[in-house]
């Protein structure tokens, strides 16, 4: 074979590779760029602020252990065909079922609340009512599915998942120090000031938003629907892998653009920061106002799904996205209650917000342990998982992670539940 | 006319409850036997898990209960 026809079939099989893996991203991508919902910016805008780029490497240390949870989540869904609420009540019975179900319920419903806090403040920087963005939010989700068909459902969200890299222009306006980004951020260290409560609260919260539990739901219920099969695995691992570097970056230029303007101001929200942003640069503070709503959006669309899909996957329903309204009337149904009733809870005068906000993360603590748990103990059963087990190398990150996550996260939620209580 | 309205949706709610019982005791059944091998050690951890989390869930409860008091 000489130069020129080498050439031209290497160009073949990797534009055939790079259509196979436009055919097969989608889950992981999405699932990851969604962990950096309405509640996540809004940590990564309070760290940057606190901090400044103090906390970067801990970032980017989050992104191969995101990766290594969902990526399980793949492999356990192209084999098993089944979503993970099924799966748990197939593997280990109806309790852990059941606690599993109803716990994801819960968390995802107080979490959807959340977005529609996070898009709400970030359209009152236009001065777009709340009712206004809550009927604006539940249409688009409402038109996203409405067509029956999973792959229209997909490009949309990715479309959405696109927007959430506004960060990274905003970072760049901003103009930080190349210099003091790689010094203080990139090279591990505790800030001056040494490892202080508050310092663990927020090493705490970041791991809370970036491993949270109904991405695991989410992830492997996304690969049923989408038809994943076992000799997608591969693929399907890239898609995560690429997904888990946009969150990182996506947090990583959050952070900058904070750490750089916001330095030592006290941020409560990001949509603080981005009235902040806004009084210093109109367009950083639009993009970031822009992004928050996106990322609460991006939020909503898939912890809604993730909650439809493990009910339909329990219940028996017909619950496909490739599914017309008529067809899974019970799974549109969930997925719409859902939905209008956290809306409407934001628009109520006076409701608990800050209370909701504070025990969703809290809650969410219950139901990580069992859901890694699991699905660790999932994907060592050979009987099931045959050659797609775990193997040594794996057991070990994924069991590791686990067990500190867990321990952690049980400590978050004791200090945020009883503060002062670990001083 | 209200009594009448009454009386169907309360026929219709007593209905859909008594459905999902039934639904509920169904998948309670299918799915009574665990299907992942554990060993005696993992059964012993899980239980250990089970007695964390409820008592996790009791802390959330009884913080949640005096918040809103």
């Amino acid at each position: 074979m000489n130069f020129w026809a080498r050439l031209f079939y290497n160009w073949r099989r990797v534009w055939k590779a790079l259509k196979l893996y436009g055919i097969i991203a989608g889950p992981g991508i999405i699932v990851m760029v969604a962990d950096n919902d309405a509640g996540g910016i809004t940590t990564y805008a309070a760290t940057g602020a606190k901090f400044g780029y103090s906390l970067l490497w801990f970032l980017i240390l989050l992104g191969p252990i995101a990766f290594f949870i969902q990526e399980m989540t793949v492999r356990l869904g192209a084999v098993t065909k089944r979503g993970h609420a099924e799966s748990i009540f197939h593997g280990f019975g109806p309790f852990w079922g059941w606690f599993s179900l109803v716990d994801l319920i819960l968390v995802d419903w107080l979490t959807l609340i959340t977005e529609f806090i996070g898009m709400t403040a970030a359209m009152s920087i236009f001065h777009v009512p709340p009712l206004v963005t809550v009927l604006f939010v539940i249409l688009i989700m409402g038109m996203m599915i409405v067509r029956g068909n999973y792959w229209t459902w997909e490009k949309i969200a990715l479309f959405f998942c696109a927007v959430n890299l506004v960060y990274i222009p905003c970072a760049f306006i901003v103009r930080p120090s190349i210099s003091n980004i790689l010094s203080n951020g990139l090279i591990p260290h505790i800030p001056a000031g040494g490892f202080t409560n508050s310092f663990f609260f927020f090493l705490m919260a970041n791991i809370g938003t970036t491993i949270a539990p109904w991405m695991v739901f989410f992830q492997q219920s996304a690969v049923v629907d989408k038809g994943i099969q076992e000799k997608d695995i591969f693929w399907g691992r890239i898609d995560t892998f690429i997904g888990s570097m946009f969150t990182v970056i996506v947090a990583a230029f959050c952070i900058i653009v904070t750490g750089t303007l916001l330095r030592g101001v006290d941020i409560r929200d990001a949509a603080e920061a981005a009235v902040q942003l806004m009084g210093i640069n109109k367009y950083l503070g639009t993009l970031l106002a822009i992004g928050l709503f996106d990322a609460g959006l991006l939020g909503a669309i898939c912890i809604s799904l993730a909650s439809s899909w493990a009910f339909g996957e329990v219940f028996g329903w017909a619950h496909s996205l490739n599914s017309k309204i008529r067809e899974a009337q019970w799974f549109y149904a969930f997925y719409f209650f859902a939905l209008v009733s956290a809306g409407a809870v934001v628009l109520i005068p006076g409701a608990p917000l800050v209370l909701i906000t504070l025990f969703v993360q809290v809650i969410a603590v219950t139901l990580l342990p069992a859901s890694l748990v699991f699905l660790i103990l999932m994907l060592n059963n050979k009987e099931s998982m045959g050659k797609y087990k775990n193997n040594v190398f794996q057991n070990i990150a994924n069991v590791t992670i686990a067990a500190v996550i867990i321990v952690l996260s049980t400590m978050y939620a004791i200090s945020t539940l009883f503060p002062g209580i670990l001083r | 006319m209200g009594e009448m309205i009454f009386s169907v949706l309360s026929r219709r709610i007593a209905g859909f409850v008594g459905n999902m019982v039934s639904q509920i005791s169904a998948i309670n059944k299918k799915y009574a036997t665990p299907h992942v091998k554990t060993t005696p050690a993992v059964r012993v951890a899980l239980v250990f898990l089970r007695f964390y989390l409820l008592a996790l869930v009791g802390i959330l409860v009884y913080k949640f209960i005096t918040l809103v008091h």
